[in-house]
């Protein structure tokens, strides 16, 4: 019998935890990656890791991790994942631990934690503030590890075109495209693991790097993968705008201490510094007085845009609020969170330290992605080893990190996103080996002539695209699309803006047709892969938007005021009987899946019920 | 050519009459074998522009100063935000990272010339691969027995998180190689970035467990013997890495486990455990 491969496609946490999970069960993998595993955008990562370890003498527990996670999600997370996610938690942080993860510390050199968004608990563990570069290291050097034990076969610069079916529809393998020579190659593998992360790219600007233009996810969608949840788009509420990104200011500034704030009087042109307390509108803390600075970050977001758009109240009249940490000394600024000070300093040229930073919301995160399946067990955590888990509808293709659609529901907790892909690999690269297990026939009894058809089309799709002499530039029609997602798909959506925004897709859809590629050259043509791309990121575009067109409500992330429930009469919702009554009856209507799949007209959008075995919904109320 | 056509539609309609440019001058290699030269650009001005966002101007608008259409400049890039490392270039003469390059604080014309002791990709992009090759030569990882549930790893002081946490942020840039005299393209010579992983790896508890190891992969051809001691690589490094404290701290090592291998060769039980090849 041959021997068994696996593919890998992205150099993430989730993948590179899959890639570790394989070697370590005696399998080889073959580890494809856009750049170099350790540039990956893992590394962007700044505030921490959340597990409910309770070393702060708070009572934390891993359940109160599960229902911070699902209402912060505004239950539409998928329930049995997240439970075993906030349970294996603590275990997750002690191996990065014992992989030797640079933590900060207590004086006693214990694991040191601090609060994050929408928990009331110490439960984030920290590197500095760029706590998702040293995971990320962590896991590449593990990794490496088995590569020179030859246990891993790295396809750094290569391309995931497309996946490989036999006659069953079956996922056997991938064509990928060597990025510096351009060659196509097909990669047989007994099952794949998509995680290939977010669709930041999509929407131009954000916070994301710019290697994560969703185009794998893309391609798996218009090859019969379901794309689920697509709507749902996380929009951090402080960045700091730029002309070619828009870069994080870490939650973990709040964790510390950061207070968000604008002069009470509009237009204050005074230097913050010399505005008196007084003076200052710390809105968050008062509209919130339990969470505070740390409500989950959709809440922030909206009250920053509300405060911005709606009543002018930004600084200078501008879009963006003050983010404060000058109370807070600056030793202990540099212990914790240099990583984000020197970024501002670097890029704005003040520094934080002694003058407040201005930051305004930007993309940041997709809960939504490629529709994933858990079995549930007997403790309603995914079944250890199931060949179910982070399945896809495809047989043998598997999806995990950002790139799946599960753990988050309508919104994602801070500090939730470097957990869910170590748990998706932690749980996906076993889930792959039991799959090849059940397999009757292993992807090396495919004939070879399905792998050669496959490469061949590619090569005849990238023939085509060489020849492409229009007049539209790629990187202009994708600056379009960015600006209009943004304008119409992020914090604020109305039905007539997202019929546009349709209407847009479609028209630069069409354009795209009559693109110019630019380069014809053979080495490290860009612009040729990029053209590719494109196509495929508009599909998660039109997706996106059209997910969010048809679900008429405000949920977590995906905010419609046409559609919002009006305030509750009391200030707990639940004692206002008439409101709970509407929240029941739209809970009821929408607590669903968004399901969309591939037509030659367009996505076609389903609904699939939410199982909720671990945590009944419950009115999401923070104030 | 007037400027008005000089610019692709999307810039026309933001440049202002009277707007700065900034002028580039660009290197140019379609590959390792063609040969190579400047290309000029001019790029509207835009306040808080970085070489990066410059860069994707020319992406949107691919024509030279000339008015000549040309190729899109191929450069490597990610994250933006100096942690990825991708981006490592040669600015105005100076090895550094080109998203925190910002325009205005830069000299004009703005030269940008790819790493030049790497092998040439295209344009600005080079080949680092030695620099993955050297960290699994010096073993950079701390050894597991596994991945499953072990508990937690050693206690940890605050002053020994603190050493190594500045020597873990590390973005295998590789500045700190082309700033380097005794690197050239055909030599073995590692430089500073893998040597200080050594320093980084063998502070951890765990990791000082094979600490020798380590040092082993510091010895012999391309080693660290090979440090001129010029200090350079301390100066350009992005992340402000004390490259050579570390560099000094592994050189005391190395020459301790020499004298050690020399004579106590028999006492060496170590080795028998995960020991080196």
């Amino acid at each position: 019998m041959a021997e068994q491969r696996f593919t890998v496609v992205g150099g993430g946490l989730a993948g590179l935890m899959s890639v570790i999970k394989l070697c370590e069960a005696g399998h080889k993998v073959d580890l494809l990656s856009i750049v170099p595993v350790k540039r990956s955008h893992s590394v962007c990562a700044q505030g921490g890791i959340n597990g409910a370890v309770n070393t702060k003498g708070e009572g934390d527990h891993p359940d109160i991790h599960v229902k911070d996670t699902l209402r912060g999600g505004d239950f539409l997370a998928e329930q049995t994942s997240v439970k075993g996610m906030c349970y294996a938690a603590p275990g997750v942080i002690y191996l990065l631990d014992r992989m030797g993860v640079p933590f900060n510390r207590t004086p006693e050199g214990l694991l040191d934690f601090r609060r994050f968004g929408g928990t009331l608990h110490h439960r984030t563990a920290f590197a500095g503030a760029t706590t998702g570069q040293q995971l990320l290291y962590a896991l590449d050097e593990q990794v490496r590890r088995f590569e020179a034990a030859g246990m891993v076969n790295k396809f750094e610069y290569w391309e995931w075109l497309g996946m490989v079916k036999d006659g069953s529809g079956r996922c056997v393998g991938s064509i990928a495209m060597d990025l510096r020579t351009m060659e196509v190659r097909a990669i047989p593998a007994e099952a794949v693991m998509l995680a290939t992360g977010g669709p930041g790219i999509v929407f131009g600007r954000s916070t994301n790097s710019i290697i994560n233009t969703g185009t794998a996810a893309g391609r798996a969608y218009l090859d019969g993968a379901i794309y689920a949840n697509g709507e749902f788009i996380q929009v951090h509420p402080t960045s700091i705008p730029g002309e070619d990104k828009l870069r994080l200011m870490s939650e973990s500034v709040r964790g510390e201490g950061g207070r968000v704030w604008v002069p009470k009087k509009k237009g204050d042109t005074r230097d913050p510094v010399t505005i008196p307390e007084d003076e200052r509108w710390y809105f968050l803390e008062e509209k919130y007085p339990k969470y505070k600075n740390l409500v989950p970050r959709d809440v922030a977001t909206r009250e920053i845009f509300h405060i911005c758009r709606e009543l002018g109240m930004g600084v200078g009249g501008r879009d963006g609020v003050y983010l404060d940490v000058t109370h807070i000394p600056a030793a202990t600024l540099d212990a914790k969170i240099k990583g984000v000070m020197e970024i501002y300093e670097k890029f704005v040229g003040d520094d934080p330290r002694h003058h407040p930073m201005i930051i305004f919301p930007g993309m940041h995160y997709s809960m939504g992605g490629v529709y994933v399946t858990f079995e549930a067990g007997p403790n309603l955590e995914p079944l250890a080893a199931s060949p179910k888990n982070q399945a896809t509808n495809i047989p043998g293709l598997y999806a995990s990190g950002e790139a799946d659609h599960a753990y988050h529901g309508a919104n994602r907790l801070g500090a939730n996103s470097l957990l869910s892909c170590i748990y998706g690999g932690i749980i996906g690269g076993p889930a792959m080996v039991s799959y090849a297990k059940n397999v009757v026939k292993g992807a090396a009894s495919v004939p070879s002539s399905v792998f050669e058809d496959a490469k061949k089309q590619w090569e005849e799709r990238f023939a085509n695209i060489d020849k492409m002499n229009g007049t539209e530039n790629p990187y202009v029609l994708a600056r379009e699309l960015g600006e209009v997602m943004t304008e119409n798909v992020t914090v604020v959506r109305r039905n007539d803006r997202l019929r546009k925004t349709l209407d847009k897709i479609a028209e630069l859809q069409d354009r795209w047709k009559r693109i110019n590629v630019l380069d014809h050259g053979h080495s490290s043509n860009r612009p040729l892969s990029f053209v590719n791309q494109l196509w495929n990121m508009f599909a998660l575009g039109e997706v996106i938007t059209k997910s969010a067109l048809l679900r008429d409500e405000s949920r977590g992330a995906h905010y419609k005021p046409e559609f919002q429930l009006p305030e509750p009469k009391t200030k707990d919702p639940t004692q206002d009987p008439e409101w709970m009554k509407a929240w029941k009856e739209r809970h009821q209507k929408w607590a669903k899946t968004t399901i969309a799949r591939w037509t030659p007209k367009g996505s076609e959008i389903t609904y699939e019920d939410i199982s909720t075995p671990v945590l009944d919904p419950e009115p999401r109320w923070y104030a | 050519m007037d400027e008005a056509t000089k610019v692709g539609p999307t810039t026309e309609s933001r440049v202002e009459a009277g707007e700065k440019w900034v002028n580039f001058r660009i290197w140019r290699q379609e590959s390792a074998s063609a040969p190579g030269g400047f290309e000029e650009f001019r790029v509207p001005h835009r306040k808080g522009a970085n070489v990066i966002s410059c860069l994707m101007e020319i992406q949107r608008n691919p024509v030279n100063a000339a008015g000549k259409a040309t190729t899109p400049v191929t450069w490597d890039a990610a994250c933006l935000e100096e942690v990825c490392g991708s981006c490592a270039m040669n600015i105005n003469g100076r090895v550094r990272m080109a998203c925190s390059a910002l325009v205005d604080k830069l000299e004009w014309p703005i030269t940008l010339e790819p790493m030049r002791k790497f092998p040439m990709v295209r344009d600005l992009c080079v080949d680092r691969s030695r620099m993955f090759e050297s960290l699994k030569r010096v073993k950079a990882w701390v050894e597991l027995d596994g991945t499953h549930n072990l508990g937690p790893g050693p206690r940890q002081s605050q002053s020994e998180q603190a050493q190594r946490y500045v020597l873990s942020t590390c973005i295998t840039c590789g500045s700190c190689l082309e700033a380097c005299p005794q690197i050239t393209q055909d030599n073995d010579f590692m430089g500073a970035a893998p040597i200080s992983q050594v320093r980084l790896f063998n502070l951890h508890p765990t990791g000082a467990m094979h600490a020798e190891d380590r040092l082993h992969g510091l010895m012999g051809p391309g080693g660290i013997q090979d440090c001129g001691k010029a200090q350079n690589c301390v100066q350009v490094c992005p992340k402000e890495i004390p490259l050579t404290t570390s560099i000094a701290a592994m050189n005391r090592d190395v020459t301790k486990l020499v004298v050690k291998d020399l004579f106590f060769k028999d006492e060496e039980t170590e080795t028998a455990v995960g020991g080196p090849a």
